[in-house]
């Protein structure tokens, strides 16, 4: 679910004065008129790229619907992240690569038809079948043993299914991993992993048209580019029963129209606020405003591909830039305290135990001009002379990338040293990386699939990986992270990942910048609203007040 | 008249094909658009020959024109990249876009020719410089401007309209775009009826037929008017056209869900069959405007004939 890329999150800071106006607004007006248990809820929603099937949705608005109309083997809990249990019984492992699921019994999709083991394993054989041609497998299946059968980086597949997934009976199948992977039970809350039901694999045109799920809500209708509405399922058997009598998701193009129906009444969920609302949202909706962090995270990335790059000089370099940038000022006056400077390279959802720390990156993500400027004369200046800094020119980047540069030209006392290069399109702009095109640095953004220390690491830094766009390679680092996955308890395993992330802050394959928030207003018809670790509005606690 | 109009059509063919595969090749220029599928995430490469075999895309370029034309010519507009048929989105997107450009179409011509009228006639007198002074302002002030402060006055602040387009369109939500999408054309229309009527008002026509004591009414619509009308029509009908083009601005502002919404959907996932679908029916819609218009002018003057 990787959405940071356009204004889907029009971010927010983290101020907790603003967060407990909007507590004590929403409780008081929560208990004070009552709500309506049938009262439908009208929601901000952008058109899902591609079909609503779990392993083909990696953006924001197909998630959410994917997250309303599925329960997964765990739920991360929207308050702390922390993944529960949900539909499986029990995970159990005794090597860390071999684990057995149990299902609760009696769980069963919209249709009526039974959740069972077989749910689980043909959905995800399904997803993993290169013919089926699914853009949202690598990482989450890429651990399973027999993946590479099914799904082959070249030619043709020569197994339809994974050896490494065996169905013991109705409840119960076992996983075998390619290698220890300690967490990976934390990672099945994840929308690739939900399961599909048996009319998906008879004509799955048919159920792409109107998905049936396992999940609080079920579709009633779906005007594709217009709109979706939801109503709570009544053969849901989790903890997250709706609260509220549905939700209609409305297409928006441009934020400002959902912003300007917000405050006329017409819509009462907006997470989707632009960066010129949020900078009078707060008197405009009288505190109807929630600011949190997400599990997102914006960095400055160099190809260490190109050789001018992949030296000890540039290393040091490296060391100046991200001294060079003022942090503070800059998430103050371009985006309005909406965005906190990163002190690492995850993010803060994760918490202390989570393997988040505020002092990791440490004086070489804190501001200080004149060690930068010596620093970038010690390691023989910028490559090539200056720094360009590319963007996709369809997102909202123009601004930030300017004033980074402008920070460090200030800070050189050159006003050419570093330069914003806007490329036209994303698809434009990821290829370019994806071609090992890039001679300088450019933007990069993570939001994370679960909340784990190991997705904020592994798919963007050890060798090879699928988002290692700076194309970094350290073999201390990768055996870190082997060891961490082979860990036996999770505390074990986030200390070896802190590890691993120390080697970043000498390497500086990226530059940490900030951490994006998720932020939502929403109408005075509604009350309880609150965002998960995800920033996606937890659309199961909202009440509609009488 | 009617070979006219048939060499007209057959001109319109060359144009089509040129246009279409214009757009076909420019937006292949923008890059490859699979890599947009996967997010921020680098694609998996082996699923993404995958979709690039099944949406044809690993074809050189001048196949997957030709298989496009071939579709075309079938009926067949393609597939948008989220499954849907391209002539399924044309069926849901043209029909509201046309609704609004008519909307903004008929405060066009109404406003617009009036407040002409008025202050051509009125030379110099406080109508026309007010008229003026409206028209100046409208047209310094960029669309989206005026689409916002509208919206934001009569959506939000006092509650008079709907402050974005419920999903079906009605009509009556459709007054406000209408106005902001002829806002800046309407200004135009004004000004330019009002100078070729303060022209044509001493011309020796006029004269002739005040002389011969005709009512004021008819001197003005049936022999001042219809002689001024004739620049006036050839912007308004290659201003029909730029309306369904350039409600884009409009469409966002509003959230209506027309051409312009389709349009910008399919170049930001670079979805070529979208994009090239969409454009060629405005292109075939700005052809055939100019062939209207082309056909008024003989009904306006009887000096203009056709052969």
């Amino acid at each position: 679910m990787r959405g940071a890329t356009q204004a889907k999150f029009a971010a927010g800071a983290i101020a907790i004065a603003l967060a407990a106006t909007a507590c004590s607004t929403s409780s008081s007006s929560g208990s004070s008129s009552g709500s309506n248990a049938n009262g439908v809820v009208t929601a901000w929603w952008g058109d899902p790229q591609n079909p609503l099937i779990p392993t083909d949705t990696n953006e924001v608005n197909g998630g959410a619907v994917l997250n309303m109309i599925f329960e997964g083997l765990q739920h991360y809990n929207p308050k702390t992240g922390v993944a529960e249990l949900a539909n499986a019984q029990s995970i159990t492992t005794t090597d860390q690569q071999h684990f057995t699921i149990t299902l609760k019994s009696g769980w069963k999709f919209s249709d009526g038809t039974p959740v069972t083991a077989s749910s689980y394993v043909d959905a995800w054989n399904w997803g993993a079948y290169l013919p089926h041609a699914q853009n949202n497998t690598d990482p989450f299946f890429t651990s399973i043993q027999g993946y590479d059968a099914v799904h082959p980086a070249t030619g043709s597949p020569t197994a339809t299914t994974m050896s490494g997934l065996k169905v013991v009976n109705d409840t119960t199948f076992t996983v075998a991993l390619t290698q220890k992977f300690s967490l990976w039970p934390d990672t099945l809350g994840y929308s690739a992993f939900y399961p599909l039901p048996q009319s998906f694999f008879k004509n799955p045109t048919a159920w792409e048209a109107h998905p049936v799920g396992n999940g609080p809500y079920l579709i009633k209708s779906w005007t594709k580019g217009t709109g979706m509405s939801l109503t709570p399922s009544s053969t849901y058997s989790g903890n997250y029963k709706p609260k509220n009598g549905g939700i209609d998701l409305k297409v928006y193009t441009d934020p400002n129209a959902a912003y300007a129906d917000l405050q006329a009444g017409n819509l009462d969920i907006d997470n989707g606020l632009s960066t010129t609302a949020l900078k009078t949202v707060q008197s405009d909706l009288n505190g109807r405003y929630l600011n949190e962090p997400a599990g997102i995270n914006q960095t400055i990335s160099f190809p260490l591909n190109q050789p001018q790059w992949n030296t000890a000089g540039a290393k040091l370099v490296r060391e100046g830039l991200s001294m060079a940038i003022d942090r503070p000022t800059i998430t103050k006056v371009i985006f309005q305290n909406t965005r906190t400077p990163a002190t690492d390279w995850t993010s803060p959802v994760l918490g202390a135990e989570g393997g988040f720390s505020s002092t990791l990156c440490g004086d070489v993500c804190t501001y200080n001009p004149t060690k930068a400027k010596q620093l970038i004369q010690q390691g023989g200046g910028i490559p090539g002379g200056q720094l360009t800094i590319s963007y996709n020119a369809d997102g909202p980047h123009k601004e930030w990338v300017d004033a980074v540069c402008n920070s460090i030209n200030n800070a050189l006392g050159n006003t050419n040293a570093c330069v914003g290069k806007p490329i036209g399109t994303f698809a434009q702009f990821r290829n370019q990386i994806q071609n090992k095109q890039m001679t300088s640095a450019f933007r990069t953004g993570w939001q994370m699939d679960y909340p784990l220390i190991q997705d904020f690491l592994q798919p963007l830094f050890y060798t090879n990986a699928a988002s290692n766009d700076s194309h970094y390679s350290n073999p201390q680092f990768d055996s870190l992270v082997n060891q961490a996955n082979a860990a036996s308890t999770k505390a074990t395993a986030v200390s070896d990942f802190q590890n691993a992330e120390k080697l970043l802050v000498t390497d500086l394959p990226s530059i940490p910048l900030w951490y994006q928030n998720g932020t939502v207003g929403w109408s005075s018809n509604v009350s309880n609203v609150s965002l998960d670790v995800f920033s996606v509005p937890v659309y199961t606690n909202i009440t509609v007040n009488k | 008249m009617g070979r006219y109009v048939i060499r007209r059509l057959l001109q319109m063919i060359p144009v089509f094909i040129g246009t279409t595969f214009i757009i076909f090749a420019m937006v292949h220029a923008l890059g490859d658009p699979v890599a947009a599928f996967f997010g921020d995430k680098a694609p998996d490469p082996a699923a993404a020959a995958q979709i690039r075999q099944q949406l044809g895309l690993d074809n050189p370029l001048i196949v997957q024109y030709g298989n496009y034309m071939k579709g075309i010519f079938s009926g067949n507009l393609g597939t948008a990249f989220n499954g849907q048929p391209v002539t399924d989105l044309l069926k849901i997107a043209y029909p509201t876009t046309l609704k609004l450009a008519l909307v903004a179409f008929t405060f066009e011509v109404i406003i617009g020719i009036g407040l002409g009228v008025l202050s051509g006639m009125r030379r110099g007198r406080l109508a026309d410089t007010g008229v003026m002074m409206m028209t100046l302002i409208v047209i310094s002030i960029p669309t989206f401007v005026i689409g916002y402060v509208l919206q934001y006055l009569f959506g939000v602040k006092w509650g008079l309209a709907d402050a974005t387009v419920p999903p079906g369109a009605p009509f009556q939500s459709l007054l406000l775009p209408g106005i902001v999408l002829a806002s800046v054309s309407l200004a135009y229309v004004a000004r330019l009826t009002r100078t070729t009527i303060a022209e044509n008002s001493k011309a020796d026509y006029v004269r002739t037929a005040v002389a011969k004591g005709l009512p004021r009414r008819r001197v003005v619509t049936h022999h001042l008017l219809r002689n001024s009308l004739i620049p006036v029509i050839t912007f308004l009908g290659t201003d029909l056209g730029a309306l369904m083009g350039g409600a884009l601005v409009t469409e966002r502002i509003f959230n209506i869900h027309g051409v312009g919404y389709y349009l910008y959907q399919g170049i930001v996932h670079q979805d070529t069959s979208t994009v090239v679908g969409f454009v060629t029916v405005l292109v075939i819609v700005f052809l055939l405007a100019n062939l209207l218009v082309d056909l008024l002018y003989a009904v306006l003057d009887p000096r203009i004939r056709y052969a």
